[in-house]
């Protein structure tokens, strides 16, 4: 019997070894393209044209590429954009969805269930279908492209159904009715009783919304292009774009937009690593 | 107060939905509605006057050869696509359930590329598959690797499919990791009572007790697929010789490169269609084979 379980014991310790062989070739691979941009970036052009694969270059470590990088893809600039489009549209969404998503489901209303199945049945939609008559009307009819405003109203009014579809679900399971009841008891009227009860009982679904929404937005490259065509209001998505249509040959240059382009997602990636791959998760499981 | 009365209704409609509505209708509604009406005439971007032409957009979609060239090969690019990515993301899941140490690092570390946009990842890629590769080609004297895969027809497509499988597999693993989760302990431990091994408690319990999850996964690879536009621009620009242009790229290039803003919202149209009924198709036939523990 002993025997056995050492074998047994033995047999899990092997697989447990190929596991974890298996794990870090595949996690190689799939962080190997990383490494190659983070080796690349300390070197010169011309050495990353005679040896993409080596360490460090034959001119030595170099720090040059970020600075003029910095300057051609006027990446402060294109940040600022960035940041200002994604916290605004992300609030505006979190906001009005958690809203609708409170009245849609407390009330049995005609409106409100005519609203939630547009929503619901909207999500199917993408993108292409309705970039065509977007720039149209809001380029043609309106003349309003080439502003941020623009851009973060059509943000918010994409992500909206999916927000109010995930409040929507939490507000149902998560918000005891009872609570609002005590409330409206105590002299809350609904608007007062949303803000005071509701909203903060949603946090994590909020989180969730704003980790989703916020990535979508910051990465988001085809409606910003159709959007904004003005160099001084380019994100970074963009900026990297025309960068790298101008300067492709420049190639330590690249090395060093690319890497700029991904690193304020990395760094907050490192902080809220846990909340991120929650969120996501959750938000997809909905 | 009457809490029935429509006024009151309307009010409380209003107060929390009001902008919603607005906002919703403005951006998602009336743009979808007027888009059907754009494929009836022939607008070219710029005049005022966007003339009646009936069904020409529709026929000239029909007799537009590279549309559906485009159209079929983003039919096989996401074949494969969306079986590798989910075939990689199931293993990395069961790899990262399976009790190793750290295992919420990998977690993590897989995740990496679904946070990048697009652009940068196809840019990243192109680097890697331009140079790298062929630095690697020619110091070990692999010929398979010595010119770029990028330059040829057939490399291009598996670059591109290579790049998506990288950048999905992680995401759809987070998927696949909660499905493994919500698998009960006590059934595994039962099968492993009567006598299962590990493969086949995985084939025959827990595989059929995550075909939510299976669904949920291919939906989200489908759509993703059918409408890959970033990392067809930045990697391959539907080079060479437009031959890895796929369907969202070709539509954004009849309207916005060649000005036929009414055959390109005709054809983004039967895109999509073709795109939901593969959807629906996979939901609804998923949805029959779930079962319950």
């Amino acid at each position: 019997m002993d025997d056995l379980n050492e074998k047994a014991a033995r047999r899990r310790k092997i697989s447990h070894a190929v596991e974890i062989a298996i794990l870090v070739v595949l996690f190689i691979c799939f962080i190997f393209p990383f490494i190659l941009v983070i080796i690349n970036v300390f070197k010169t052009k011309a050495d990353i044209t005679t040896n993409p694969l080596s360490l460090i270059g034959e001119h030595g470590f170099t720090l040059d590429n970020f600075p003029e990088a910095m300057r051609k893809m006027n990446f402060w600039r294109s940040f600022a954009n960035s940041a200002i489009i994604t916290i605004f549209s992300t609030i505006f969404t979190i906001l009005l969805a958690s809203m609708t998503a409170f009245v849609i489901v407390r009330n049995k209303w005609k409106a409100c269930g005519a609203l939630f199945g547009l929503m619901i049945a909207s999500m199917v939609i993408p993108f292409q279908v309705l970039m065509v008559p977007l720039v149209s009307l809001y380029g043609g009819v309106l003349d309003i492209l080439n502003h941020r405003a623009t851009l973060i109203f059509m943000h918010v009014g994409f992500s909206l159904s999916m927000a109010t579809f995930m409040f929507h679900g939490a507000i149902f399971t998560n918000v005891p009715i009872a609570l609002e009841e005590a409330a409206t008891i105590d002299g809350c009227t609904r608007w007062q009783t949303y803000w005071k009860i509701v909203f903060p009982l949603l946090k994590p679904t909020i989180a969730t919304v704003a980790i989703i929404d916020a990535m979508a937005f910051w990465n988001d490259y085809l409606l910003p292009s159709l959007v904004l065509a003005k160099k001084e209001l380019y994100t970074i998505p963009i900026a990297t774009q025309v960068f790298y249509g101008t300067y492709s040959t420049d190639i330590g240059l690249v090395m060093a937009a690319l890497l700029l382009a991904m690193l304020p997602i990395l760094i907050l990636y490192m902080f809220l690593q846990r909340y991120i791959v929650e969120g996501v998760t959750s938000g997809a499981v909905k | 107060m009457d809490t029935n009365s429509m006024s009151y209704k309307c009010k409380q409609f209003l107060m929390f939905a009001g902008v919603t509505t607005a906002v919703f209708a403005a951006v998602v509604i009336v743009p979808f509605i007027y888009g059907l009406y754009l494929t009836f005439t022939s607008w070219d971007g710029i005049s005022t006057q966007k003339p009646f032409v009936g069904f020409a957009n529709y026929a000239a979609t029909f007799a537009d050869g590279a549309y559906w060239q485009a159209l079929g090969r983003t039919m096989i690019y996401s074949v494969i696509a969306v079986i590798l990515v989910n075939v990689v993301a199931f293993i990395l899941a069961f790899l990262v359930t399976s009790g190793v140490k750290g295992q919420n690092f990998f977690r993590a570390g897989f995740f990496v590329p679904n946070l990048i946009g697009g652009i940068v990842l196809g840019y990243i890629w192109k680097f890697v598959f331009n140079r790298a590769f062929v630095a690697l080609g020619e110091s070990l004297s692999i010929g398979a690797l010595s010119t770029s895969w990028l330059a040829t027809t057939n490399g291009a497509m598996l670059c591109l499919i290579i790049v998506s499988v990288w950048q999905y597999a992680g995401y759809m693993m987070l998927i696949y990791v909660a499905g493994f989760m919500s698998v009960s302990a006590d059934v595994l431990e039962a099968a492993r009572i009567d006598g299962c091994t590990n493969m086949q408690s995985i084939i025959h319990i827990s595989v059929p007790l995550m075909v939510s999850s299976f669904v949920q996964c291919l939906f989200l690879t489908i759509t993703r697929c059918f409408m890959v536009y970033d990392v067809n621009l930045s990697l391959t620009k539907g080079e060479p010789f437009n031959s890895s242009v796929m369907a969202a790229m070709h539509v954004y290039n009849q309207a916005f490169t060649y000005k036929n803003y009414g055959t390109g919202q005709a054809e983004a149209l039967i895109l999509f269609v073709v795109c939901a009924v593969v959807g629906v198709l996979q939901v609804y036939i998923g949805k029959k084979a779930e079962v319950s523990a």
